[in-house]
């Protein structure tokens, strides 16, 4: 009774123990979890190798300055004394007034689209958006030339210190080209990222917060803003940080625009310089190891710069998940 | 997917064996991009006259140029400024200076009103450009513009962003007339402007000049001849008014002649003589004096003979101005010395 072994107990089915390795191999399992590894492990290792020739390039520079790279306000090949100091405060005015026309123009437009247009409406005007995202940036930069830079010298510029010319962003000559033409070319470029991606998420708030809402007898408005959009806000918040990286690394569009002048200037009017315009424009003229080391530098700075915006970006989506809002 | 593979094993072979060709000696040179339209020109040419050499330019730029002559990638180089001794030092192989072409700055500038040619001083674009003159109807532009009525609006001053051989060659014209700029701000591709916006190019400070009123920027002769731009004259170190032109480019390089060393790293700005334009400059080719390969040594001194002659017929029709006659003779000299 007990010594006779069937075929049914002698026979065990592949499926129900351990998979051998060549049964993993054979039916891809393997192959897929090694090849998604190391394309995974090759984006690292081709981001720590940026940093590390940046690291390596720059170190004459680090050598000669030190820390005091950072703070220096001078830009002089010629008698080799290098800072970086204007260009730090060019790309952070030119993106922080970017952000101011961007984030209200784009959240805007998105509640618009998401809540208030019909759906057919917000799906062809989403579709010529993300058109607007495609296009290259030096299309943006001629466009900044011809039509924002004459605009801002005629008529925007002398409508602005007319009313607002007591405030000392306001001061000062106005040549077209300044921090406030690279920002509003610059608004124009990223703010297609905010409305989609922050379109994107407001459709996807549940029905049920809004419902509810309006049962409780709040307005549309109210509805929208004090329910809908804290829901959405960590990817509302995603996307400003994905137009504030854009608008970091901005070069074409950005050095035809801002005048080129390494300059701290309190007056949104005057010219100034970005890292990633100096880089474009001096670097394949750069005769000299020291300046040839200075502009890699720059670039480990603007590398670090968006490095840790975007640390803070990730610590504060952290925060205000943490507050409430659509469970991650 | 085995046809697939055998068809691409079978175009690699083709391709390699069409690069293996014999006979044909293929050169690889690097560098400025002033001169790149006149060099593609006579890369051209000689090619369809000796078929078996090549010739593949790349313009990166005078400073990569250097660059990649120091490192040896490149058979020869382009600049627009010569190299300096620390550079040349750093060489394994001594590197000849050959000058090719002769390239001219000439200031451009839009002021509401005034349709005239200006007249421009020396210590006058010194002083706009180093911020001490600041509006238009200073005395030292308008004593040598007598009956030219000049606005006293603000001089908007315009330069170049990018690193560029007409930057060091108008720095070079400015530290030679004025020592103030010579010590506040020197000569090079790219320096510490006191004043003014950059664009980016010809195209970018002749765009910002075009557009803004009462501003005054530096573009290349040959840009300013193709695009129907109005330039003003500039006040040579004979004291005359001359408006530049491919002729007075050419002067300024022989009446440079005399004082030229013999490895022709030398800048002919302000260069003496009466004809002579003074922002005028040599672009160079940047030749080892020793070639290991006998092949492309042959090659390289064939194409410098044939550039020094029959080339320099091509550069009018491009608006580069021609070697004149004492220096063709100097460099045939110095050609000797390739081996």
């Amino acid at each position: 009774m007990a010594t006779t072994a069937t075929s049914m107990d002698r026979a065990v089915p592949p499926e129900a123990g351990p998979r051998s390795f060549v049964h993993r191999l054979r039916h891809g399992d393997e192959v897929a979890h090694v090849l998604t590894l190391m394309f995974a492990a090759l984006i690292l290792l081709v981001t720590s190798l940026l940093v590390f020739i940046l690291w390596e390039k720059s170190h004459l520079s680090r050598a000669q300055f030190g820390w005091s790279f950072l703070w220096t306000s001078v830009w002089d090949p010629v008698f080799g004394h290098f800072g970086a100091l204007p260009f730090i405060y060019g790309t952070l005015v030119t993106s922080v007034v970017s952000l101011a026309i961007a984030v209200p123009l784009g959240l805007a437009a998105a509640i618009f689209l998401a809540e208030l247009a019909p759906r057919t409406l917000s799906d062809y005007i989403a579709f010529l958006i993300d058109l607007l995202a495609a296009v290259p940036s030096v299309i943006y930069g001629l466009f900044g030339i011809f039509i924002v830079v004459p605009l801002m010298r005629t008529t925007i510029g002398p409508a602005l210190k007319h009313t607002l010319g007591f405030l000392p962003i306001f001061s000062g000559p106005n040549y077209g080209v300044g921090f406030l033409t690279a920002g509003i070319v610059l608004a124009i470029m990223i703010v297609p990222f905010i409305i989609s991606v922050s379109r994107e998420v407001l459709l996807t708030v549940p029905r049920d917060q809004r419902e509810a809402a309006m049962g409780l007898g709040a307005t549309r408005w109210e509805a929208t803003w004090k329910v809908v959009v804290p829901w959405a806000r960590t990817g509302v918040m995603g996307s400003i940080f994905l137009a504030l990286a854009r608008a970091l690394g901005e070069t074409m569009a950005v050095t035809m625009v801002i005048g080129n002048d390494p300059k701290i200037v309190a007056s949104l009017f005057a010219p100034g310089y970005t890292i990633a315009a100096v880089i474009a424009n001096e670097f394949t003229e750069a005769t000299g190891d020291l300046y040839l080391s200075a502009l890699i530098e720059l670039g480990l700075v603007l590398f670090l710069m968006t490095f840790i915006l975007n640390g803070l970006a990730r610590l504060l989506i952290l925060a205000t998940e943490r507050g409430g809002g659509r469970p991650s | 997917m085995r046809k697939f593979l055998v068809s691409l094993l079978a175009l690699c072979a083709l391709t390699f064996t069409a690069q293996a060709q014999s006979g044909t000696v293929l050169l690889n040179a690097a560098g400025a991009t002033f001169p790149a339209p006149i060099y593609l020109k006579w890369f051209d040419v000689y090619h369809t006259a000796h078929p078996n050499v090549q010739i593949n330019y790349q313009a990166i730029g005078s400073g990569a140029g250097i660059r990649q002559v120091l490192a040896g990638t490149v058979d020869f180089g382009a600049s627009d400024g010569p190299m300096t001794d620390e550079q040349l030092a750093q060489s394994k192989v001594k590197i000849l200076h050959f000058p090719t072409v002769l390239g001219a700055v000439v200031p451009t500038y839009n002021i509401p009103g005034v349709t005239a040619s200006l007249n421009f001083t020396q210590k006058a674009l010194a002083g706009i450009y180093l911020g001490q003159i600041t509006k238009w109807n200073d005395p030292e532009i308008t004593k040598a513009n007598p009956g030219v009525k000049l606005p006293g609006d603000d001089i908007v001053v315009v330069h170049r962003s990018d690193g560029s051989g007409t930057t060091y060659i108008f720095t070079d014209f400015l530290s030679k007339v004025s020592d103030e700029w010579k010590s506040k701000v020197g000569k090079a591709t790219s320096v510490n402007w006191p004043v003014g916006l950059g664009g980016k190019g010809n195209e970018g400070v002749s765009g910002l000049v075009k557009q803004t009123p009462d501003a005054i920027g530096y573009i290349e002769l040959i840009y300013a001849l193709q695009n129907n731009i109005t330039y003003g004259a500039v006040q040579n170190a004979a004291g005359k008014f001359l408006k530049a032109d491919l002729n007075g480019v050419t002067a300024a390089a022989a009446g440079a002649v005399k004082d030229m060393p013999a490895d022709f790293r030398v800048s002919i700005t302000d260069a003496p003589g009466a004809a002579a334009y003074p922002i005028s400059s040599f672009t160079w080719l940047l030749i080892p004096a020793q070639i290991q390969d006998a092949a492309k040594r042959d090659a390289i001194k064939a194409f410098l003979k044939w550039m020094m002659t029959d080339g320099q017929g091509y550069n009018e029709g491009l608006s580069y101005a021609k070697l004149p006659k004492p220096v063709v003779v100097k460099e045939m000299k110095q050609l000797a010395l390739v081996q």
